[in-house]
């Protein structure tokens, strides 16, 4: 066990390496936020009406991508056991498709209900 | 069991504990993607506002209802969430490495986060009831609270448990031989702030 613990800890990413993934994570933060003021906010102009269509792909993208930075590298699932992983990662996938199919079923039946 | 240091061996090689919370973080995932499922669909078949993002008149009394999101506090406490998850990943490398000041201070500065973020949600809710949002007022209103209600319990719980984590360093009993107890306090943490990571844009930039 202790050999096997410190195996792992010795792939565990450095302070300075978590340092710059937290910076990362803040700039994305800043990038969704500014991506929300640049199509929505107050300034948005015709920028944002273009910028319209792309908002809820990009702010899912940037989402997915801090998500998978944290658990990447804050829970160390890149170095740790691929149980562990695995034990994360398939809920998640059910997960998704849950959301997914339930938004989709209220979007027909919203269609439906009101003849669009 | 009553030394923590000493774990037994399993089929797997694995910490049992460690799959414990892995087990159960995968469990968390299923029950806030019925709750993020619950938000989207019910969200838009509100038929009274206050909505999130528009404008809403009461016809009856005349009564302007103003948008209930407000993006500024909620990207600071945002913020400061996803700063935790920094924080504590280098206090665990303090306690790693045996570093009991870099544990400390580390682990005292995502407390500060943790508290703060929840501070954040009582204020916010409390604004939202003062704005006319309540938890019966409509769809949005229910499916928001519940949402947000469960994540903010579940940052609760953490800021208890790593509160604990705190105390047991403060006593020198999380010694290297024992950090994987914050290890597995951490991967709890670390869960809170990437639901946390969906929920921000999802329940409050999405329109």
């Amino acid at each position: 066990m202790d050999a096997h613990s410190t195996a792992h800890e010795h792939g565990h990413p450095t302070p300075g390496t978590y340092a710059k993934i937290g910076l990362f994570l803040f700039i994305l933060t800043a990038l969704e936020v500014g991506l929300y003021e640049g199509t929505y906010g107050d300034h948005a102009g015709a920028l944002g009406a273009s910028l319209q269509p792309f908002f809820v792909p990009l702010l899912l993208a940037l989402s997915a991508v801090k998500f998978a930075l944290v658990a990447m590298y804050y829970m160390h699932l890149k170095n740790d056991s691929k149980l562990f992983s695995g034990v994360f990662v398939f809920p998640i996938i059910i997960a998704a498709v849950i959301i997914v199919g339930l938004v989709i079923l209220q979007a027909y039946h919203w269609a439906f209900s009101t003849g669009g | 069991m009553s030394d923590s240091a000493h774990t037994l061996a399993t089929s797997t090689g694995l910490d049992s504990r460690k799959l414990a919370i892995w087990t159960f973080i995968g469990s968390e995932c299923l029950f806030f993607a019925s709750l993020i499922s619950n938000y989207l669909v019910q969200k838009p078949r509100s038929l009274v506002g206050p909505f999130a993002h528009e404008a809403w008149t009461d016809p009856a009394s005349g009564q302007v209802f103003e948008p209930i999101i407000e993006i500024p506090l909620v990207t600071v406490g945002t913020a400061l969430l996803l700063f935790s998850s920094l924080f504590i990943v280098l206090a665990l490398n303090g306690a790693q490495r045996g570093n009991r000041k870099q544990l400390l201070g580390w682990l005292g500065a995502t407390l500060a986060c943790g508290i703060f973020f929840v501070g954040m949600q009582v204020y916010e809710f409390n604004h939202f009831v003062h704005k006319g949002l309540t938890l019966q007022q409509n769809l949005f209103g229910a499916s928001f609270y519940v949402l947000t209600g469960f994540h903010g319990t579940h940052v609760t719980i953490g800021v208890i448990w790593l509160l604990t984590m705190f105390v047991l360093a403060l006593r020198r009993q999380l010694p290297p031989e024992r950090a994987v107890n914050l290890e597995i306090a951490a991967l709890y943490w670390h869960f809170v702030d990437v639901v946390w990571i969906i929920i921000f844009p999802v329940v409050y930039l999405i329109k």
